[in-house]
């Protein structure tokens, strides 16, 4: 019996020459059966014991130099984000102009990574941003929902790159996703990777939806087999958003992909994410879970509007011993 | 170096306030012992002296059991099953409200990670007394007859492992019947057991009712040796414990035993292998080891056991091992130099019959008792670290083909603790658990207790239950 799952499965003990793990990889994605029994041959997860896993990350106790170190990677990751139907270019403008400098009194605190707005406010953050190293990223795809046309959703792409867009934040098809239509999936994220061209793209599984461990363990996989440079947890839309657990899940996928293909793929973690507290447990996690070499913009990011600031005053707070109060730091 | 180096946060020492020399808690007060014998407890970690404890004699066992014996007839067992219930509700509140000191001064005398005595052991010695404390006013529906009577008097002798946790789940039922006790904690761990004995008083709990001996093993034979004990209550090695049941054959004493064991941990090839992963760490360094359910031998399914073995070999590079008041500490010091020894000598007896060694490449500190984790690959059922309890962190695997074969090699020891299976099919799990010979089955988990959950083992692991309602029993004239 040979089988893309099996196939897949000696690819994940690593006993492939790279030209035979692209032979394998492809013919996981050749047909819907067999990445249906791919994603079926995937162990399990346990959720007690992923749950208790994501808890015991969680009593990392991260004091003095590593905190610093901490406050300031996480700032460097965060995709500072404003998904609103009541954004404007005035209230985007204002987000760039933090992103670039989070804190004006303090050139040492390093840029976000990118903004995250709408595609009709691309251009908007494009021209605030300018020559900054920050990125614009764009969500797309009919976001939240993704209950649109396959038409439209490369059309709501098109418009994102067009405007300027660095990065791509799609949905997945969860109605798709759901019904058993593994394919479906994976199809539509190729067809965005095909559009996105050099841009990166970041595909939004909304594990609130998928509900289990094991539905964002297949869900990881699909998008990672698809060609996602990110795989990330949540519109932030959906009750609930990133969890520990569900990170952990996710991070040992990416684990388990770059060690069957050679091939890196980033994690963002989105949705409730406001304390620095909270922020330093998702570091931990991917240090711990992932490895060390996840501890770069390039490879995680933080989805988050308020964190920023709470960062900023963690900071602070490390340099000069003291909190700061609420308003010594812009709100946009 | 690593990019993301966590600085050292340890938990801070102030919070305990250690004497220089303790003295036996017997009657209610602290006293010096009748001849007068003191012994040191160090701190495995760094060797240096703690406190000077006092060693009790046969002279101070006597009074200890007079005073149990007076405080059970006169007192304890002619109180209300309520208000019984009250003082052990009182002393879990306390055991709650001093769980960082407790959880402290474990660490230091006994070696053990802080996050351990901290998220473990502390809270569960408090859920033990507030689950016997329930029981206290409900023994008549135990399920032992009407007006179950208390079995009087106890001598309850601890292992230092967890040495407040095993005061917890001997003393907490033996009180929710109406028994008293006298208690002798392990050599090298008494201090919590002392800091115990300070919390009675602060629960007021009447004098006699609880009496702790510390000292060596002649304490443990001298208390032993008493025919006036209604029950011996031992947990430790089977070697002891064997010699405690020579002891008192033909007496009226009765007597439980919690010893050894060689538990299988079992890994099918449909299992959650991430959790399984976490599991078998779980199993075998969860307190550097000692812990006599330990998986110490994990059976893998042949088809998955190089997966596996890279799996957890790349995780066991992420424990961190160290200073046990380190808040990050995931593997803490070895209990005594005695001990260590004993890992050292079975672990060069795996390398000498022919297994493969393997630990991560970990820093040990210069000074203290360490053993860093290890993995023996290629071990044949034969070999003495499949056969003999190291208690210490070291894993033996072997593998296995089928699942008949996996229960075979399971059963193939001389103990029965423990065991555990990793499958996602439940009916595997059934099948499995009724061919274990082993007093707890853990299924997709490992070294997990609870206080509802009878825990003891078969065979030479010893006899007995403690925990849930069958830990009642132990106690009462049934």
């Amino acid at each position: 019996m040979s089988t893309a799952g099996d196939q897949l499965r000696v690819v994940a003990s690593g006993e492939m020459a790279p030209a035979q793990v692209g032979a394998a990889l492809a013919e996981v994605t050749s047909s819907e059966t067999a990445l249906r029994r791919f994603l079926a041959g995937l162990p399990g997860v346990d959720q007690v014991g992923a749950d208790q896993r994501a808890a015991a990350l969680a009593t990392r106790s991260i004091k003095a130099a590593a905190k610093a170190w901490a406050i300031d990677t996480a700032i460097s990751m965060v995709d500072l984000t404003t998904l609103e139907g009541a954004d404007t270019p005035g209230k985007v403008h204002a987000l760039c102009m933090k992103a670039g400098r989070p804190d004006p009194e303090d050139p040492s605190v390093p840029p976000v990574a990118a903004v995250c707005v709408y595609p009709d406010l691309v251009g908007v953050a494009r021209s605030a941003l300018g020559s900054s190293p920050v990125k614009v990223a764009s969500v797309a795809t009919a976001f939240p929902s993704g209950r649109a046309s396959r038409a439209v959703k490369l059309a709501d792409v098109r418009d994102a790159l067009e405007a300027g867009a660095d990065e791509v934040d799609m949905v997945i098809d969860r109605g798709a996703f759901l019904a058993g239509h593994y394919g479906r999936v994976l199809e539509e994220v190729q067809a965005v990777k095909a559009a996105c061209g050099p841009a990166h793209l970041k595909v939004i599984l909304e594990t609130g939806e998928l509900a289990t461990y094991d539905n964002v363990r297949r869900a990881s996989w699909t998008a990672m087999l698809a060609g996602a440079d990110f795989i990330k947890t949540s519109t932030g839309k959906v009750a609930p958003a990133s969890t520990l657990p569900v990170g952990l899940v996710m991070l040992e996928a990416v684990r388990d992909f770059a060690a069957a293909t050679g091939r890196l793929v980033g994690v963002k973690f989105a949705g409730g994410i406001r304390s620095t507290k909270d922020a330093i447990r998702y570091l931990v996690l991917a240090n711990e879970v992932a490895g060390e070499a996840w501890l770069e913009p390039e490879l995680l990011r933080l989805g988050a509007s308020s964190l920023l600031n709470d960062l900023l005053m963690q900071r602070r707070k490390q340099r000069t011993g003291a909190y700061a109060g609420s308003q010594d730091f812009s709100v946009e | 170096m690593a990019r993301f180096e966590y600085a050292p946060a340890p938990e801070s020492r102030a919070v305990v306030s250690l004497r220089s020399s303790y003295g036996l808690f017997i009657d209610g007060a602290f006293v010096e012992p009748v001849d007068g014998g003191s012994f040191n407890t160090i701190s495995p970690a760094t060797e240096e002296v703690l406190a000077e404890v006092a060693l009790a004699g046969a002279g101070d066992v006597e009074r200890a059991v007079a005073a149990a014996r007076r405080a059970q007839r006169e007192v304890w067992a002619p109180m209300p099953g309520a208000e019984r219930g009250k003082y052990l509700f009182r002393v879990a509140r306390i055991i709650q409200e001093r769980a960082r000191e407790l959880a402290v001064l474990e660490s230091l005398d006994n070696g053990k990670p802080i996050r351990e005595s901290r998220d473990v052991d502390v809270p569960l010695a408090a859920a033990h007394f507030f689950y016997y404390a329930g029981w206290a006013d409900k023994l008549d529906y135990a399920g032992f007859g009407p007006a179950p009577r208390p079995l009087g008097v106890a001598g309850q002798i601890i292992p230092w492992n967890f040495p407040l946790l095993m005061a917890a789940w001997k003393l907490a039922p033996a009180l929710a019947t109406g028994s008293t006790c006298v208690l002798k904690p392990a050599e090298t761990t008494p201090l919590s057991a002392l800091l115990l004995a300070e919390i009675f008083q602060q629960a007021e709990l009447p004098p006699g009712v609880v009496n702790i001996l510390t000292g060596d093993g002649a304490t443990g034979a001298a208390l032993v040796a008493r025919r006036d004990l209604d029950k011996v209550a031992f947990t430790g090695s089977t070697e002891v414990g064997k010699a405690i049941q020579r002891e008192l054959a033909g007496t009226r004493t009765r007597l439980s035993l919690e010893l050894g064991g060689k538990a299988a941990n079992i890994v099918f090839e449909d299992a959650p292998l991430s959790q399984a992963i976490e599991g078998i760490v779980n199993g075998i360094f969860f307190n550097q080891g000692h812990v006599c359910c330990a998986g110490s031998r994990l059976l893998v399914q042949e088809s998955v056991a190089e997966g596996v073995l890279d799996a957890l070999k790349e995780r066991l590079g992420t424990l961190r091992l160290g200073d046990p008041l380190d808040k990050n500490t995931d593997i803490g010091a070895i209990n005594s130099g005695r001990q260590l020894d004993k890992i050292v000598e079975l672990a060069a007896s795996g390398e000498r019959e022919g297994a493969e060694r393997w630990s991560p490449s970990c820093a040990i500190p210069e000074r203290g008792y360490w053993f860093p984790p290890t993995i023996f690959t290629g071990v044949a059922p034969s070999q003495r670290i499949a056969r003999e309890e190291i208690f210490g962190p070291v894993l033996s695997v072997l593998t296995f083909r089928t699942p008949d074969e996996a229960v075979q090699k399971a059963n193939n020891t001389t103990y029965g603790l423990s065991a555990g299976v990793w499958t996602e099919k439940g009916s595997r799990i059934l099948w499995m658990a009724d061919r274990l010979r082993a007093g707890v089955v853990w299924a997709n988990t490992f070294n997990r207790f609870d206080p509802t959950s009878p825990f003891g083992g078969y065979r030479e692991s010893g006899f007995g239950r403690e925990g849930g309602r069958h830990g009642l029993e132990e106690y009462l004239d049934a």
